[in-house]
């Protein structure tokens, strides 16, 4: 048995020895794997990023009420009187001031994204006060808040990095108003950042809303009355609303991008996958070709063909693996907070995002890159230790 | 010709290789004209959108609605062919997965806006005189099984009916085809005036137009006029060419040209490599034969030219089957089962694809070619 091993050994110390006088063939396969992994970790951190952002925007023990048959804040409406009702609903947190509800309006405004120059969605949320209470983690890290009934606004930082006229001082054309971007908030990476927010009672005669709102932000005492808060809303007579956790709605909402995102990339870098395991059979078979002689000796030696199968495997792993390292490397450095801004369709408007590499991305595609060398290394091995001894010895 | 007898014979030799160098190039040319096809697809077919036609929305957002008279005013101003208007419904099929655009139109100015969507003179009339008639494009219909006379009901997300539901009931009299590979063919269409009539709020209001200029050369101005006529209203427009409105939308999504051209140059740089290398290795294999070819009266220039050949017959083999299978793959239809749903294999990646396949051909053969050129035969017999 130690025998084996030590001949294991022998085999791959004289493999890896060998590597660079096949620099050339090695390096293909190298550079074709990094090739792979870079480009399926970059794409899927498309989706990781879109996602993480998502993720950070809910909290369960925030509820949104919205009309019922809408999906999104866009598609919804409510009346003054019906966001009355669902403030005095029981279930909600109060504090001296009252009742942590918001009634908000969302809308979309056109400005010029950054990247591309042309016109985007950018989302215009309308609150009220107690907006600031029910999203806690909004920070205003420059400039000040808004003044209730003024037009001001205040900016998230993805917005402001993302698309053009929102510096601190800037001023937004809304109709035959301009409005004054008189600060600028984060909000934990979450969604908010990429929207501007400003008075909802500004907001309402800007465009037209009387006096309706869309949504209702509502803090709950516990994530655990949710289920009593909901009941409570949808048998009321009086309405007709849904009602949907904050965490829930934003983590539906990021389900169609996400999938399609890393669905092509997953086909994408699956074919290109095929392409680098047959570069990798290239390269194997012709390590294996260029030795026959020696690997014939080793076998008239009294190497057995599991040692020489193992070692021919071993070399394709360390060249998968070095080379999908430096893929998952490349991916990291070029792409890791990448930022960048895309459309989500549920609610027609802009989102900023940064790209995100995680490790468990990293991990991915070196697990990928060293199943492309398995695959790429198996027929040569097998190839390497069923060679005929005296043909070999002869041939080479 | 006796050329290609050499060559055959050297694919040959190693033919394990050989094949394996054509299936990565294969899989190469699969991935460049399936991403052409993704590309296409989300750029929504900005190479379809009509040079004559200007769309004109609100000025602050599209989501902002447009008085209905406003059609008149456009047709007013010199240039204007015509004018039509749609409205965005947003309404949800069983699902909200199940998502496909519908529009509220004039049925009879919006075929005259498009001419590409192609209906029967029987469908036109069904529809024109069925108030609750909608017609809706091959690709959505045969998504969902649908049928002339069938009768679809449809949710309304934003537009609800007077009396609160929010259930519409739709009958498809039409099934348009696209007059061009790129036309999309996924839109739900149906009578304005039913919708107009039977919706709770909004009467009177309309989402965008659509124009027709006479003189394409002309847009520009024309869409400066147009929104220079609403300056200062209540509504005041913004009025572009249908290209710059598509383009614009595209971008939204983001930079999707740069991120597929980014891994088209990887995937090429890769095979470039992998092809490359055995190119200059299986050269290197032969030094002793080609200069023995050399010595019995070969001459430089065709041993060159022979080595090149066979770089070329590699690339050309591999590349050539792998646009044909991406023709195929694509033909098959979009892989995200909706999500684009202008799916094809645009001509002028085609031509791009046939222009690389013979570089690719070129540059990995060159060097070798060269170099087999050059050889001085007893320099080469020596190494032996």
């Amino acid at each position: 048995m130690f025998n084996w091993f030590s001949q294991i050994f022998a085999l791959i110390q004289f493999n890896l020895r060998t590597i660079w006088q096949r620099k050339g063939s090695s390096a293909a396969a190298l550079f074709g794997i990094a090739g792979v992994v870079a480009v399926l970790v970059g794409v899927l951190s498309i989706a990781q990023g879109f996602r993480a952002v998502m993720n950070a925007s809910g909290k369960p023990d925030t509820a949104l009420v919205l009309r019922s048959g809408a999906d999104t804040e866009m598609m919804s409406g409510l009346s003054r009187d019906t966001t009355r009702i669902i403030a005095d609903t029981e279930g909600i947190a109060r504090s001296t001031e009252g009742a942590l509800s918001s009634a908000e309006l969302f809308v979309i405004i056109n400005l010029p994204k950054r990247s591309t120059g042309t016109d985007a969605n950018v989302p215009l949320r309308g609150v009220e006060p107690m907006a600031f209470s029910v999203r806690s983690d909004v920070d205003i890290i420059q400039g000040r808040p808004f003044e209730w009934g003024r037009n001001e606004v205040i900016v998230g930082s993805g917005a402001v990095r993302e698309f053009e006229g929102l510096e601190l001082g800037g001023r937004i054309p809304v109709g035959k108003e301009e409005w004054i971007v008189v600060g600028i908030f984060e909000a934990n990476g979450g969604i908010s950042e990429s929207e501007i927010w400003t008075d909802a009672s500004v907001l309402q005669p800007a465009f037209r809303r009387g006096n309706s709102f869309q949504a209702v932000y509502a803090k709950l005492e516990t994530p655990e009355v949710f289920q009593g808060f909901k009941d409570r809303l949808t048998t009321d007579p009086r309405l007709n609303v849904k009602v949907v956790r904050q965490d829930d709605y934003y983590a539906e909402q990021s389900t169609a991008i996400t999938g399609l995102i890393t669905g092509l990339g997953t086909l994408i870098a699956g074919l290109m996958g095929i392409g680098a395991v047959f570069g990798a059979l290239n390269t194997m078979y012709s390590a294996v070709s260029s030795r026959t002689r020696e690997i014939a000796t080793l076998r008239a030696l009294g190497f057995g063909s599991g040692p020489v199968v193992i070692s021919v495997m071993v070399e394709a792993l360390v060249l998968a693996i070095v080379g999908g390292a430096i893929g998952a490397g490349l991916a990291y450095v070029a792409f890791d907070g990448f930022r960048a801004a895309t459309m989500n369709w549920q609610s027609f408007s802009q989102v900023a995002f940064a790209f995100d590499v995680t490790p468990a991305l990293l991990v991915q595609g070196i697990f990928y890159a060293a199943m492309i060398g398995l695959a790429g290394g198996l027929f040569p091995a097998i190839r390497a230790a069923r060679m005929p001894v005296a043909t070999a010895l002869r041939e080479g | 010709m006796k050329f290609l007898k050499l060559v055959v014979a050297n694919f040959r030799r190693k033919i394990i290789r050989t094949v394996l160098t054509i299936l990565s190039i294969l899989v190469a040319f699969i991935l460049f004209g399936y991403l052409a096809a993704i590309r296409q697809s989300l750029s929504q077919g900005i190479d379809v959108a009509g040079v004559d036609r200007l769309v004109v929305r609100h000025k602050v957002s599209i989501i902002q609605m447009l008085p209905g008279s406003y059609e008149a005013d456009i047709e007013q101003i010199p240039g204007v062919a015509n004018a039509t208007f749609s409205n965005w419904f947003g309404g949800i099929y069983q699902e909200p997965k199940n998502f496909f655009p519908q529009f509220a139109v004039n049925p009879e100015e919006y075929l005259a806006m498009y001419p590409e969507f192609l209906l029967s003179d029987e469908e036109k009339e069904a529809w024109f005189s069925t108030r609750t008639g909608a017609v809706v494009g091959r690709n959505t219909a045969e998504r969902f099984g649908w049928e002339v006379g069938d009768k679809v009901p449809i949710q309304g997300t934003a537009w609800t009916r007077k009396g609160g539901q929010r259930i519409w009931d739709f009958d498809i009299v039409g099934i348009y085809d696209g007059a061009e590979q790129g036309t999309d063919t996924t839109q739900f269409l149906f009578q304005y005036d039913y919708f107009d009539e039977a919706r709770a709020f909004g009467r009177g209001l309309v989402g965008w137009y659509i124009v027709r200029v006479d003189d394409p050369d002309e847009a520009v101005r024309i869409a400066t006029a147009i929104d220079a006529e609403f300056a200062n209203s209540p509504a005041e427009t913004k009025a572009e060419t249908e290209g710059a409105f598509v383009q614009g939308f595209a971008d939204q999504i983001g930079n999707i040209g740069a991120i597929i051209q980014a891994i088209l140059a990887m995937v090429f740089f890769t095979i470039l490599l992998v092809a490359g290398n055995t190119m200059a290795q299986s050269v290197r294999e032969r030094t002793g034969e080609l200069a023995v070819l050399k010595a019995v009266g070969f001459t430089d220039s065709h041993v060159l030219v022979m080595v090149l050949l066979e770089a070329m017959a590699i690339a050309g083999v591999g590349g050539f089957l792998g646009l044909g299978v991406a023709w195929l793959m694509i033909s098959g239809g979009d892989p995200t089962g909706g999500l684009l749903p202008i799916f094809y294999f645009p001509p002028k990646d085609i031509v791009m694809g046939v222009i690389f396949v013979i570089a690719l051909g070129l540059i990995t053969g060159i060097l070798p070619a060269l170099q087999a050129g050059r050889l001085r035969i007893a320099d080469a017999l020596r190494q032996l």
